[in-house]
C-alpha cells in the first residue's frame, strides 16, 4: 500500500491534517497508538479564542476560528460546538486598562469585543463575586468537545479513502515513513509529525516541552457560567515560563457542567493529580467565583500541552526533508487545529496560504533547536 | 428522639418516622420520580446505598443531593428535580462560611467501612490496645453494619450480628458515620466528606472493607422508577422506605435474592416470585457445598421458612420491564417459555461486585476485580490491609474472617492472624462454590435491546456503546460512565457485555463538593503566570 502522506496521531491537529490532506485528494494514512483525540485533544477545554499576545498567534487564532465558524453546520451534535464567547475578567482598574487594550486590539482587527463594567459585568455572570472591575466579552470565541471533533475529522477523511492504523506505537519517523512497533514500514511522500507534547520522542532536537495541565468538571448546574470566564489576574506577575501558575479559568459546557483550571507546570512527567497545585488552582477559582466551593465535581484529570518558548506553534518542515511538524500548540491547540491543517497542506501542496506562514515555519530562529 | 420527622416535599408537607432517609420522606410524598435523566425520563433509586446517583434530589438548595444517604431532619425542604440555581443561575442555598474543615484526626487504625469485615477488624485491632476509628458513610449515628447488617444493631437479624455487635460493646472504637472518602492528598492521610465540611484522618495502618455493591445489568425499561437493586430495594426499606403491601418481583442472582425477599415480606410487601438466573443444577451442586456449613444451611432453611408460599424459579430472569412512568410490570423468561407479571417493584440484582475504586485509587493492586491481598490480609501497599468483600465476593462468614485476620495483622499480632488461616481456607472453599454456582449465564448479553440505555447518568444506548472499540473510546465519544456514578453502574455492565476493563481511578474517587478537593494540609502560595488558556 502506497500512501502520500502518513500523519502520525490522530489527536485534533493530526486528525484536521488527515481531514485537509484527504480533501485535497491525498492518500492519507494515520497513525494513533491509542483512542481518537484520547491525548491533549481529550484533556483539554476546547475552548475556542482568539488571542492578542502576539500579531502572528493573533492572525492563527483568528484566521482557525473563522474556519471554526464556517464548519458548525457542519460539526455533529456531539461536538457540542457552542458560540459562547469569552469574558476576560479584570479585577480592578489596572487589568480595566488592559481590557480597553484588548478591545481596541481587537475592534482595530474586526473582531467584535464590548467592555463590560462591574454591573455589566455581574449581569452577564451574576456568579463572579462582587467587586470585580468589569470585563470584555468577545462573543464570537466558542467551546467544544474534542474528541468528538477528532472523531469527526478522522471518519470524514475515511470517507474519502484515508486509511487509520490504531493501536501500534510509531518508534521510528524519517520523511518517507513510519515504522510501528511490529516491525512494519507504512510508507509515503511526506510524514507528519502530529503527536503534541510527544514529538521530540519520534523527531529528536525540536523545542517542544510538556507543560502539566490540572482540569476539573463538576456535575450539571446549567446556566451557573454562561460565558468561557478568564481572569486577566496574570498581569500581576512575570510572564514566567519555568515556574508553575494557576489561573482562574471556567467554562459552561453545553451539557451544563462547568469545567474549571487552569495550572502550568514545566518539569513534570507523572500524570498523576497533584494536590498542591490542584488546590492552589481551585482556591483561585472560589475566589472568582465563591458558590463555585458548593458545587459537586465529578472528576480531576491532568494533560500536557506541547509548549515551545515563543509560544507559537510549529507548522512546516522539520530539518529532515519531508518530514513535517504539526506540534508546539500549547493551550491553543484545538483552536489552531484548523489553522494547521490548512497552512501545512499549503506547504506541502505548493498552496498559496491564507495568512503570512513564516511565524510558524519550525525553522524559525525563535525556536532554535536546544544544544543541551 | 421524636417518633417522626416532619419535612416538605415539592412543598408538601411530608411526615416519615425517625431514621429515615430523604428518600424515603420523597416516596412517602408519593413522587415516582426522584430526578430527571439528562434527556428527561423519570427516575428512582436504584442501588440504595449511595453510589448510583440516582436519587439525586434538591435539598435546602443543596443540588444533586443523594437522597438515600442523606438523613431526613425536620424542617428540610426537597425538590424532587433539579432546583439548585434560580432563574438568574445563582445559586439558592447560601453556604454560610467556606469549607468548615474538622481538625485533623489522628488515628492509630484507621477502617474504611462499617460493615462484618470492618467490625471484626475494628474488635480484633482495638482488643489488643490499638486505637481503632472506624469510618463509614452511613449517615445515621452510632449505626455500624455496612448493606448486611444495616440497621441490625438493635434486633440482630442473626446469630453473627447478635455476637459481633455484643463484642464491639466491650471494646473502644470510635465511629464517625456520614463520611465518605474520596482523595489521599498525602501518604498517611485521608479526605472525607461529610455532610457539611470535610474532615483529614490521619493513620499509621489502614484497612480497607469497602464492601460490594450489586451488578446491574441493563435490560429494556430497567430505568423505569420501580425498577431498584435487590439489595438496594432492602436498603430502602430500612430506611423506612414504604413497601407494605407493594407487589414485588425479586430477580437476579445471588443468594442476597432470598434475604431480601424474606425481609421485604417481614414489612409487609406481596412477594410475587423469585427469579434466580442459576439453574437448578448449578443449585444443587452448591446445596451439596454447603454441607459442613451448618450456620449456613440453617440460614437457607430459615429464609426457605419465612418464604413459604413465594415461587422460588432457578433459570429464570427478567427480560423487560415496563410501564409508563413507572413500573407496571415485569417480563419473565424460562428456559423457551417468558411471560408478564404485574408489579410494584422489581427487585434485581445480578451478584455481587467488589467497591475497589477506593483501593485502586491508594495505587493497591487489583487483580480479577477483586484488590489482591496476602496471607494477612496486606494489599500490595505496605502497612494498608483489605479485608471483607472487596477482597473478592465470598460472604458474611470469610468477611469476619478475613477482617480478623485484617485487625490482628494492623496490630502486630501475626501469631494469632495466622491461627484464623485455616478457618478462612474452609470459607474460601465455600466462596469458590458461591461465585461458581452464581456466575452470570451467556443469554444475560443478549438482554438489552439497541435502544436500552446503559449508562444512566449520561443515558448512552447499547446501540452507541457497540459502535465503540474500548471503555476509554466509549468515554470520550459517548460519555458512558463521565457521569456521578463515575462508572460504577455502566462500567460493571460494559465489562459484562463487552469485556472491557477498568482504568486507572483518579481523586476523586466519589464526587465531592469543590471545596473539599481544596483540604491538602500542605500550605502553598497562589501565584499566577503564563498565559491562561486552558
Amino acid at each position: 500500500m502506497n500512501f502520500d502522506v502518513v500523519i502520525v496521531g490522530a489527536g485534533i491537529v493530526g486528525a484536521a491534517c488527515a481531514d485537509e490532506f484527504a480533501q485535497a485528494g491525498l492518500r492519507v494514512a494515520v497513525i494513533e497508538v491509542g483512542q481518537i483525540g484520547g491525548g491533549a485533544t481529550a484533556a483539554g477545554m476546547g475552548h475556542i479564542v482568539v488571542m492578542d499576545d502576539s500579531e502572528a498567534q493573533f492572525a492563527l487564532t483568528n484566521y482557525s476560528q473563522q474556519l471554526w465558524r464556517a464548519l458548525a453546520a457542519e460539526l455533529p451534535k456531539d461536538t457540542e460546538y457552542e458560540e459562547c464567547g469569552t469574558m476576560w475578567v479584570a479585577a480592578d482598574e489596572e487589568e480595566m486598562d488592559e481590557v480597553r487594550r484588548k478591545e481596541a486590539f481587537y475592534v482595530q482587527r474586526g473582531i467584535p469585543a464590548e467592555v463590560l463594567d462591574a454591573r455589566q459585568l455581574s449581569e452577564a455572570e451574576p456568579n463572579l463575586r462582587a467587586g470585580l472591575a468589569g470585563g470584555l466579552r468577545v462573543p464570537q470565541d466558542g467551546v467544544t468537545y474534542p474528541p468528538c471533533g477528532a472523531r469527526f475529522f478522522i471518519e470524514r477523511a475515511q470517507a474519502r479513502g484515508a486509511q487509520l492504523f490504531q493501536g501500534k506505537p510509531v518508534i521510528e519517523l524519517t520523511g518517507n515513513g513510519a515504522r510501528l512497533n511490529d516491525g512494519s514500514f507504512i510508507a509515503a511522500g511526506l510524514t507528519v509529525n502530529a503527536t503534541g507534547s510527544w514529538a521530540p520522542e519520534l523527531t529528536p532536537g525540536i523545542n517542544v516541552q510538556k507543560r502539566k495541565g490540572h482540569l476539573v468538571i463538576t456535575d450539571r448546574y446549567p446556566n451557573f457560567v454562561r460565558h468561557q470566564l478568564i481572569e486577566l489576574g496574570y498581569l500581576k506577575s512575570a510572564h514566567s515560563i519555568s515556574t508553575d501558575s494557576v489561573a482562574f479559568n471556567a467554562q459552561p459546557r453545553k451539557t451544563g457542567q462547568i469545567l474549571i483550571g487552569s495550572s502550568r507546570q514545566y518539569g513534570v512527567e507523572g500524570k498523576q493529580i497533584d494536590p498542591p497545585i490542584l488546590k492552589r488552582m481551585l482556591e483561585r477559582a472560589i475566589e472568582y467565583m465563591p458558590q463555585l466551593a458548593k458545587l459537586s465535581v465529578l472528576r480531576t484529570w491532568t494533560g500536557f500541552r506541547a509548549a515551545t518558548p515563543d509560544k507559537l506553534p510549529l507548522i512546516g518542515e522539520s530539518a529532515v526533508e519531508n518530514l513535517y511538524l504539526a506540534t508546539g500548540h500549547e493551550g491553543l491547540g484545538i483552536t489552531t487545529s484548523l489553522g494547521t491543517a490548512k497552512l501545512l497542506a499549503d506547504q506541502a501542496l505548493n498552496r498559496t496560504p491564507a495568512i503570512p506562514i513564516e511565524p510558524y515555519l519550525p525553522s524559525r530562529s525563535t525556536v532554535e533547536t536546544e544544544h543541551a | 428522639m421524636p417518633d417522626s420527622i416532619k419535612l416538605q416535599v415539592n412543598g408538601e408537607p411530608v411526615s416519615v418516622p425517625a431514621g429515615s432517609m430523604v428518600s424515603t420522606s420523597v416516596a412517602a410524598a408519593g413522587e415516582t420520580a426522584f430526578r430527571r435523566s439528562v434527556t428527561g425520563e423519570a427516575r428512582a433509586p436504584l442501588c440504595g446505598m449511595g453510589i448510583c446517583f440516582e436519587c439525586r434530589v434538591t435539598i435546602n438548595g443543596q443540588a444533586h443531593s443523594r437522597s438515600c444517604q442523606i438523613s431526613a431532619t425536620d424542617g428540610q425542604n426537597v425538590i424532587t428535580e433539579f432546583a439548585g440555581i434560580d432563574e438568574v443561575g445563582r445559586m439558592k442555598s447560601h453556604p454560610s462560611s467556606l469549607v468548615p474543615h474538622l481538625s485533623p484526626f489522628e488515628t492509630e487504625v484507621l477502617i474504611i467501612g462499617a460493615g462484618p469485615a470492618g467490625i471484626a477488624a475494628a474488635i480484633r485491632a482495638a482488643e489488643f490496645g490499638k486505637q481503632v476509628t472506624v469510618v463509614d458513610d452511613n449517615p445515621v449515628p452510632a449505626s455500624p453494619g455496612g448493606q448486611i447488617w444495616r440497621a441490625d444493631q438493635t434486633q440482630p437479624s442473626s446469630p453473627e450480628a447478635r455476637e459481633w455487635f455484643a463484642r464491639l460493646k466491650s471494646v473502644n472504637v470510635n465511629f464517625v458515620q456520614g463520611a465518605r472518602i474520596f482523595a489521599q492528598p498525602e501518604a498517611g492521610c485521608l479526605l472525607a466528606e461529610t455532610a457539611d465540611g470535610c474532615c483529614e484522618l490521619r493513620f499509621e495502618k489502614l484497612i480497607l472493607a469497602t464492601g460490594a455493591r450489586e451488578r446491574f445489568l441493563p435490560f429494556p425499561g430497567w430505568t423505569l422508577p420501580g425498577v431498584a437493586g435487590a439489595g438496594g430495594l432492602q436498603a430502602l426499606a430500612k430506611s423506612n422506605y414504604p413497601v407494605a403491601g407493594k407487589r414485588i418481583v425479586v430477580a437476579g442472582s445471588g443468594p442476597l435474592l432470598m434475604a431480601v425477599a424474606a425481609y421485604l415480606k417481614k414489612r409487609g410487601a406481596e412477594l410475587l416470585l423469585i427469579a434466580e438466573q442459576a439453574g437448578w443444577n448449578r443449585l444443587l451442586r452448591f446445596g451439596a457445598a454447603l454441607i459442613g456449613q451448618p450456620s449456613k444451611i440453617a440460614q437457607a432453611v430459615s429464609l426457605k421458612k419465612q418464604l413459604a408460599g413465594v415461587p422460588y424459579l432457578p433459570g429464570c430472569w427478567p427480560v423487560a420491564a415496563k410501564g409508563k412512568d413507572k413500573l407496571e410490570s415485569v417480563t419473565l423468561r424460562r428456559s423457551d417459555k417468558s411471560w408478564e407479571i404485574e408489579c410494584d417493584y422489581l427487585a434485581c440484582g445480578f451478584y455481587l461486585l467488589p467497591n475497589v475504586e477506593l483501593a485502586a485509587m491508594l495505587g493497591c493492586a487489583i487483580e480479577n476485580g477483586a484488590v489482591k491481598v496476602n496471607e494477612f490480609q496486606q494489599t500490595s501497599l505496605h502497612g494498608v490491609y483489605c479485608a471483607g468483600e472487596t477482597t473478592g465476593i465470598g460472604g458474611l462468614e470469610l468477611s469476619l474472617v478475613e477482617g480478623q485476620i485484617a485487625g490482628l495483622a494492623a496490630a502486630g499480632r501475626q501469631d494469632e492472624a495466622r491461627r484464623l488461616f485455616a478457618e478462612r481456607a474452609g470459607q474460601w472453599r465455600f466462596a469458590e462454590a458461591l461465585n461458581r454456582t452464581f456466575a452470570l449465564r451467556e443469554e444475560l448479553r443478549a438482554l438489552p435491546t439497541a435502544e436500552t440505555l446503559v449508562c444512566r447518568c449520561e443515558d448512552v444506548s447499547f446501540e452507541r456503546l457497540q459502535k465503540q472499540a474500548s471503555w476509554r473510546e466509549a468515554k470520550l465519544q459517548t460519555r458512558c460512565g463521565m457521569g456521578p456514578c463515575q462508572g460504577r453502574i455502566c462500567g460493571a455492565a460494559t465489562e459484562f457485555l463487552f469485556g472491557w476493563g477498568m482504568e486507572s481511578v483518579r481523586p476523586p474517587v466519589f464526587p465531592a463538593r469543590l471545596e473539599n478537593l481544596t483540604g491538602t494540609p500542605a500550605p502553598s502560595r497562589a501565584g499566577f503566570g503564563g498565559s491562561l488558556i486552558g
